[in-house]
């Protein structure tokens, strides 16, 4: 049996997935990126190889993905983030036209054809409003742990509205409501709220084609879920796995190498 | 003698002035505004008002500014920030026709007309990577506070390149360098200089001419001033001391006397508000 590996390095965490040939997940893993980021793609892949129970000799090919994808140094190849949230997102999910991922510093809008390629695609790379770091920035102005904030925020009746584009001023926004009596609940709510419209934005860039399937980090939040199926009107799809979704897709492309280089082979022994 | 205060509220701190009929600076304090605007205004007002050694009632008439100039509660009238800057600043240098006020949270341009009259205006206050705040977040993702901006920057001679874009990416960028072994004040010159850029972009908007006058708090910190002369390549105005973070609250208090002059020709007594 051959195994394949996606290694995707986030600009926040590192992730690994490894698939058997049957594009099963048999193991993954998460770490901290960090500032060495050669080492953080290092331990991802060791830790994942320790959760599958599997030797590296066992793994045939490794692609890195994610913005630190070059720093995979232990890789066979690379390729862009974009195309593995799509591949990925689509292998979860076949009916799903577009992806929404929303990681630690950026959110991506991607739309992908009913095979899994990408028609078109948009992201925030100039600017932290509307990534992750907006919910870091509540959780740490409010003190509250970034599990807690979905759940706290579900509780809001009465959201404020945060008129903040810059993840900087948010922060000091965020505190300015706490200041007038606002609860903390509601306060959330309306950073999900605007999170959801920044995120709803960026979406109608590339076109909103049902099924919308979330990756990314955030897709764990509850609220953020909640948010973001009220403001595009319909349920997007979330997979257990949505943090792993560009490590999978990953994986699947790394799968794709090792199946295509066997199929020359048989194909002359058999001819 | 009559006494005019001049209060600015402005996004970080909250900024009163005292100033005597002839214009000269009697008292001035200064706090981080937090977010109890009416609270912060009173103190501040009240503390500038001990440090003239006047009490409450020499001061005939207060006018504030800044961004929470409506929340400011004990004040006379509100004008806007560009007005109190330009009025301020033609005061300190009358021959200023372009003005960039680095704030905390805010960035503004201005080009004056005759009788330091606004003609043009652009701000930012949407990003904090065109304002104060990014030289702050700078800082503190190396470990620095605010005021230890100035003499860290001082001793840097070359200056790193920092993208600038966005003050939360920028704590990549500020590691990546850091682990490089890149020196702080190195990258906090480049900080400084991406700032910079973003300042001239917002004067180019303006149309900008000279005399170029620069003030805001960010000015405190003499390597600004410096990075500005040398891309404009003309010479700056800059407010001495931390009068540079005075400037709109002197042009506040300053508009108070006129006003005071305007109510007196038309008949109401001055220094007796109600008489």
């Amino acid at each position: 049996m051959a195994y394949a590996a996606g290694v995707d390095v986030g600009s926040t965490q590192t992730k690994a997935v490894i698939i058997d040939e049957q594009k099963r997940i048999v193991s993954r893993s998460l770490t901290e990126t960090g500032a060495n980021v050669i080492r953080a793609a290092e331990n991802a892949f060791a830790e994942a190889l320790a959760d599958g129970d599997l030797r590296e000799e066992e793994v045939e090919y490794v692609v890195g993905t994610g913005y630190g994808r070059y720093k995979v140094t232990f890789g066979n190849t690379q390729v862009t983030e974009i195309s593995c949230h799509g591949r990925g997102a689509v292998h979860m999910f076949p009916d799903t036209r577009t992806v929404v991922d929303m990681g630690g510093q950026d959110t991506k809008a991607i739309r992908v054809s009913p095979v899994g390629e990408i028609v078109d695609f948009c992201m925030n790379d100039k600017c932290a409003a509307g990534t992750g770091r907006f919910l870091g920035a509540a959780s740490a102005a409010l003190d509250i742990p970034l599990p807690d904030l979905g759940p706290t925020a579900l509780r809001g009746e009465r959201p404020v509205k945060i008129s903040t584009t810059c993840t900087v001023f948010a922060e000091s926004e965020v505190l300015s409501w706490l200041g007038k009596g606002k609860k903390i609940e509601d306060i959330l709510l309306g950073v999900h709220q605007s999170i959801a419209a920044r995120s709803a934005g960026l979406l109608r860039r590339v076109g909103i084609e049902d099924e919308v399937t979330f990756t990314g980090g955030v897709a764990k939040n509850t609220a953020m879920i909640a948010t973001l199926n009220d403001r595009l009107d319909l349920q997007v799809n979330v997979s257990d796995d949505s943090h792993y979704m560009g490590a999978l897709g990953a994986a699947l492309f790394a799968l794709d190498h090792i199946l295509a280089s066997r199929a020359p082979a048989k194909a002359r022994q058999d001819a | 003698m009559i006494y005019t205060a001049g209060i600015d509220v402005g996004s970080t701190y909250t900024k009163a002035l005292v100033l005597s009929a002839d214009h000269e600076i009697v008292g001035r304090a200064m706090e981080p505004t937090g977010f109890k605007l009416a609270e912060v205004a009173g103190r501040v007002r009240d503390k500038a008002v001990a440090e003239a050694g006047l009490s409450d009632g020499d001061v005939s008439y207060t006018v504030s500014t800044g961004f929470g100039r409506h929340q400011a509660g004990m004040s006379d009238v509100q004008v806007t920030d560009l007005t109190a800057a330009a009025r301020g600043t033609t005061f300190l240098f009358p021959g200023t026709r372009t003005i960039l006020d680095v704030g905390g949270q805010t960035m503004k341009a201005s080009r004056l007309g005759d009788g330091a009259k606004v003609k043009s205006f652009r701000l930012n206050d949407k990003c904090a990577a065109g304002t104060g705040a990014f030289l702050e977040k700078t800082a503190r993702y190396m470990g620095y506070s605010t005021e230890e901006i100035g003499p860290l920057v001082a001793i840097s001679k070359e200056p790193t390149s920092i993208s600038g874009v966005c003050a939360v990416f920028a704590e990549s960028e500020v590691i990546n360098h850091l682990s490089q072994g890149v020196a702080p004040a190195d990258i906090m010159h480049g900080a400084i200089v991406s700032l910079v850029g973003r300042s001239v972009q917002l004067m180019k908007r303006v149309r900008m001419e000279p005399e170029f006058t620069l003030i805001g708090g960010i000015l405190r910190f003499e390597r600004m001033a410096d990075v500005v002369r040398g891309e404009l390549q003309a010479e700056v105005n800059v407010p001495d001391g931390d009068l540079v973070q005075f400037t709109s609250a002197l042009g506040a208090a300053i508009l108070g006397h006129r006003r005071l002059q305007k109510l007196e020709k038309e008949g109401a007594p001055a220094g007796a508000s109600g008489a």
